[in-house]
């Protein structure tokens, strides 16, 4: 395989958001029969990447993509597939109603006439699908098959196109250890088929056993790739990680000598399904970082703590007192906020003026007799936030759509400060957020830690959670899975946090 | 929080100088957006009532302007109702039916000796049943509102026949005729409650809490819910509301009538209600319009009936001018959207 030549050269790829430089200067080499895990941290670029080679990107100008050694213009899905390159995603692109051969040739449907030929759709189908071994026929439905079998028809779905090189981004995530399995053998086979295999993956575990190669994105650059034996957990946390701390992360309140009592604690939080048996103490004025990867189920046990989702299991206390959460307002009744993630979805309401949304939480504590808004208090409590947290904004009845993100983040932020909260749930509070407007974040949350306030911080960005958190808990597959910087427990680093998410330790053993 | 010298810089920036151009551009953008969302319709209709008076020189007489605003009373009322329940994104197909429901039981009950002015509160209390029937079932059973209230837009059309015995009932001794022909002050008392409906809109979702809350539902129901609203009760409240209206709508049908029939009062009015509001700017997937916009919207739907029989146009050919009208008016709708976060 080694001697051949590259089936896929993609050379100085750098793509530009507004804002946002995702990539710069990256390049990738994959040989035909081969498996090239492509890691990195979450936001190191490598879903950018994958999506300028299937076309649903544009890389800026300068780069270049050759396949099999031909300079290529991938400029949409189409040109991607028509150059033979399959990519199968995370969320699985399948339509539930129609059968597995439908599924399979969506778009390119054999015919006979003007009419379409299932027969000889079913024949083409049911022949790769032979080939991979699998138990479902052509003609079954795709909503009867489960996830992993879901999976397969994507690999079949490639195949039949007659794809040279395949994508796959996480494709055990929801699969049983015997589906992986299964997978794997499959992936082997096709490699010896002589396709290239590009594995996106954050488990240590499965590029052990199946890459040849790896290659480490970090912040959208490219930083190295390893072969055969060189591949170590050691070398590859290193190289994902290897930045320094910028000095802007502010914490001024120490945790360790004047954290108070515990306040707030989560027992046994689980709904069943991506989040089993949490539980966790938060103290009077920490920030309680709650760390792990893209899935590892964060975001879903904050929404569980807020009332958000349905419970399996799981209570809240706040301050020894039990609390009864079915739905948010219940959570904000006592205390408790969530700042979601999704501001533009689940957050602030974009044709509504900042006043609106800063005072929307608040809106029936101002109230006059019969609900009659008290506009004077409004007004007050939008210009204070607009003051206290340095909202850039000419008016306060401009809507919140027309803010940058920075300005919506802290319009939302502000709205849940109006409910004088006792815990403070941030789920990636610094997401789509200027350099700016990220260091005034810090400086807020550090100043409600010293005023006593209980912070959890759920964050991807790992120099975010270990600049600004007394204590981090890992999360992995739904659970808490260890902690850092806690007393009887090791310091808080990137390497220590990002060794418990990806499990290295359990892969090396 | 911060420190106060560095946040009074930051306002400093956007008060005085650091207003780049890009910003400025946006602001432009900005305002010229909430012109014309302001404005809305209001020069068709002043265009429309020009073109009339041009056209029949009898459009602008006191007398035949106050025809039709009488015309658009009901309408009005009913589009009032509508504007609440589109405002949070949903829709109310129900209201003609429940207006021919409530106009029945307001003649029924007028029957009964010495205590006919039970009619009113008997057909407002049949339009806020019926009402929160829909609402109960959007807001707590979940379905659509378009397929609940088309399933009560014909439920309710029987139920209306039923109660009338699938006849034509009538009260010539009517005791609250006056609404439906009596004036105020010189204009119809048809025209006052229609005025009356609309200030109590305004002020619903203008100066209370739960006005706020219906913009919010119909933004982003979503973050409404993430926010603590209890989207339920303001789902309830609007379907309430609306009924409310429609039965409303019925008393004045009814007292404009001396009568009331199952089968055809009230016919195909939802969509000169959802019409109107349409017309008014009210955006269809919820949380953007207002209540003035509705009235605008109401008001040029009666001017184009009114003027268009005036001016001798067909029967034929107004239908097709005043659907013409529609279209361009929520095309009209889209540009305004356009360039706007909501997609």
């Amino acid at each position: 395989m080694t001697g051949s030549a590259p089936i896929l050269e993609m050379k100085d790829i750098s793509k530009t958001f507004p804002g946002v430089k995702a990539l710069t200067n990256v390049s990738l080499t994959v040989y035909p029969g081969e498996i090239h895990a492509l890691m990195g941290e979450n936001g190191a670029g490598k879903s950018t990447l994958m999506k300028i080679l299937s076309g649903a990107y544009q890389a800026d100008p300068g780069g270049e993509i050759r396949i099999s050694g031909q300079h290529v213009t991938i400029d949409g899905p189409l040109a991607a597939r028509h150059h033979g390159i399959s990519i199968i995603y995370q969320e699985l692109s399948l339509a539930p109603n129609l059968t597995v051969a439908e599924n399979m040739l969506l778009g390119r449907e054999h015919k006979s006439g003007p009419m379409v030929d299932r027969r000889s759709m079913e024949k083409a189908s049911q022949a790769i699908l032979e080939r991979l071994g699998v138990h479902f026929r052509a003609t079954t439905k795709v909503s009867e098959l489960s996830m992993a079998e879901r999976q397969l028809v994507e690999i079949a779905r490639a195949l039949i196109a007659d794809s040279r090189i395949l994508v796959m981004d996480e494709p055990t995530t929801s699969l049983s250890s015997r589906e992986t399995e299964a997978l794997f053998k499959l992936i082997r086979q096709l490699r010896a088929e002589g396709l290239a295999i590009i594995y996106i993956s954050h488990r240590m575990a499965e590029i052990y056993e199946l890459a040849e190669r790896v290659s480490v994105l970090r912040d959208g650059s490219y930083v190295g790739t390893l072969v055969g034996d060189e591949i170590s957990a050691e070398r590859l946390v290193q190289m994902m990680v290897g930045r320094d701390l910028s000095s802007f992360y502010k914490k001024e309140h120490d945790a360790h000598q004047s954290r108070g009592s515990v306040m707030f604690a989560v027992r046994n939080m689980g709904d069943g399904v991506r989040v089993h048996d949490c539980s966790f103490e938060l103290h009077e004025g920490e920030v309680l970082g709650i760390a792990g990867l893209v899935g590892a189920g964060r975001t879903e046990l904050a929404r569980l703590i807020y009332g958000a989702d349905l419970r399996k299991s799981g209570e809240v206390f706040l301050l020894g007192k039990r609390l009864s959460i079915q739905k948010p307002e219940d959570a904000i009744d006592a205390g408790v906020v969530y700042l979601t993630e999704d501001r533009k979805h689940l957050g602030l309401f974009l044709d509504l003026t900042v006043r609106e949304n800063v005072n929307v939480s608040v809106l029936g504590r101002d109230a006059r007799m019969g609900g009659v808004l008290n506009m004077k208090a409004a007004k007050r409590r939008a210009a204070e936030a607009i003051r206290a947290l340095g909202i850039r904004v000419a008016a306060d009845v401009v809507p919140v759509g027309s803010l940058s993100g920075g300005n919506q983040q802290k319009v939302l932020l502000s709205r849940l400060l109006e409910t004088k909260p006792k815990v403070l749930i941030l789920d990636e509070p610094t997401r789509g957020v200027d350099i700016g407007a990220k260091s005034e974040i810090y400086r807020l949350i550090d100043s409600l830690a010293r005023n006593g306030v209980g912070v959890i911080v759920i964050s991807s960005e790992l120099p975010e959670v270990v600049g600004i958190c007394d204590r981090v808990l890992v999360m992995r597959e739904g659970r808490l899975e260890g902690e850092v910087g806690g007393a009887g427990h090791p310091p808080v680093t990137q390497e220590n946090i990002i060794t418990i998410a990806t499990g290295v330790r359990e892969a090396a053993e | 929080m911060t420190s106060p010298n560095e946040t009074s810089a930051g306002m400093q920036t956007t008060g005085a100088k650091g207003v780049d151009s890009a910003s400025q551009s946006l602001q432009r953008r900005l305002a010229w957006r909430s012109t014309l969302q302001a404005i809305g319709m209001l020069p068709v209709l002043i265009i429309l009532g020009v073109v009339f008076e041009l056209m029949s020189g009898r459009f602008l007489s006191f007398q035949n302007l106050s025809i039709v605003m009488q015309q658009a009373s009901i309408n009005t009322v009913l589009a009032a109702g509508m504007t609440f329940v589109i405002l949070t994104g949903g829709i109310d197909l129900s209201v003609g039916s429940i207006l021919a429901a409530s106009a029945m039981v307001a003649i029924l009950a007028s029957l009964i000796p010495e205590w006919g002015m039970l009619g009113i509160p008997a057909a407002l209390l049949m339009g806020l049943g019926l009402g929160l029937v829909n609402g109960v079932l959007i807001a707590f059973a979940k379905l659509p509102p378009f397929i609940v209230t088309l399933g009560s837009l014909t439920a309710v059309r029987g139920l209306a026949r039923l109660i009338g015995d699938d006849t034509t009932k009538f009260n010539p001794q009517l005791p609250f005729a006056f609404i439906g022909n009596g004036t105020l002050f010189g204009l119809p008392w048809l025209v006052w409650i229609a005025f009356a409906v609309v200030i109590l809109s305004w002020f619903i979702l203008r100066r209370t809490v739960l006005g706020v809350h219906i913009y919010a539902v119909g933004g982003n129901p979503d973050a409404a819910r993430l926010t603590g609203i209890k989207v339920w009760a303001v789902l309830l409240f609007v379907y309430a509301f609306s009924g409310l209206a429609a039965g409303l709508g019925g008393v004045m049908s009814a007292a404009r009538l001396f009568a009331a029939n199952g089968l055809q009062l009230g016919q195909s009015y939802e969509l000169d209600a959802i019409a109107a509001v349409i017309l008014g700017g009210t955006s269809f997937v919820g949380g953007i319009g207002s209540i003035w916009g509705t009235l605008i919207g109401a008001l040029i739907i009666a001017i184009l009936s009114n003027g268009l029989i005036l001016v001798g146009v067909s029967d034929i050919w107004q239908f097709i001018i005043k659907g013409l009208v529609i279209i361009g008016a929520v095309a009209l709708d889209r540009y305004r959207l356009k360039g706007s976060a909501r997609t």
